[in-house]
């Protein structure tokens, strides 16, 4: 069937292999379009395993999580969470920003703020787990 | 409001708040991290009845962000953009959204018994 054309922030790709040419492309929006789609489409299973595993875990105490973040595969999924989940948040909210926010230096500094946060928060989850894996929990 | 700009004006509002969730759960882990005591004390938080209503809001956004997603990586691809399909995959969405809420909670309720 025909593909609509499709508008990203002010640019049109149009068809399966313009948005696949996008890839390649500097564009940093497009790049951003791509990456939204990506990590989307990672956390699909990611965020059902991570929803399915809390609830075995509703009730039990410490010992139980921890055994849990601190084995091998577990953790290495964890971090690819918290890397998508953080990136695809912070893709969707500057999104967001980009068609309510107008004015420029105000949008730049909300960017720059959520930007800021998701990182932080990325790179605590992420040290977390390791701190658990490597047992210091 | 048709159905359609109903869910899509949702699957941001779902997005932000799920933002907002990412701090929870990162705390979860930085609980884990820092041991029992921590961990015991985040519980007893998140059992609260204000704690069990952000969940249970949690969750509802987390599935039904994930289901609407769904919906939208379809487009992303080209297909369902037929309005009697855009009216369908929204009921989907919808119904779908709802079991899988209804389930875990249904299940959590389940595993909260048996280890108690």
């Amino acid at each position: 069937m025909k593909l609509p054309r499709l508008e990203f922030r002010g640019l049109y790709i149009a068809g399966v292999y313009g948005r696949l040419r996008a890839l390649r492309t500097k564009s940093p929006a497009l790049h951003h379009w791509w990456w939204q789609r990506i990590t989307a489409v990672v956390l699909v299973p990611l965020c059902l395993w991570f929803a399915a595993s809390l609830i075995t875990m509703v009730g039990a105490g410490h010992a139980a999580a921890a055994a849990w973040v601190g084995s091998l595969g577990v953790a290495l999924l964890l971090v690819v969470f918290i890397l998508a989940l953080c990136y695809h948040a912070y893709l969707g909210v500057e999104v967001i920003m980009d068609d309510y926010v107008h004015i420029e230096r105000v949008k730049a500094k909300g960017v720059l703020a959520v930007q800021v946060v998701l990182g932080l928060l990325a790179v605590v989850g992420v040290l977390a787990v390791s701190w658990v894996l490597v047992g210091l929990a | 409001m048709p159905v359609a700009a109903l869910l899509s004006i949702t699957h941001r509002a779902t997005g932000v708040f799920l933002t907002l969730g990412t701090v929870v759960l990162v705390y979860w882990l930085v609980a884990v991290a820092r041991g029992p005591e921590a961990y015991a004390g985040l519980q007893e938080t998140l059992g609260s009845w204000v704690g069990l209503i952000c969940l249970f809001l949690w969750s509802f956004a987390l599935f039904f962000h994930l289901c609407n997603g769904i919906r939208h990586l379809f487009w992303d691809a080209g297909y369902g953009f037929e309005m009697k399909t855009v009216d369908a995959s929204a009921q989907a969405v919808l119904v779908a959204t709802a079991i899988l809420t209804a389930i875990t909670w249904l299940l959590a309720f389940l595993y909260s018994g048996a280890q108690a």
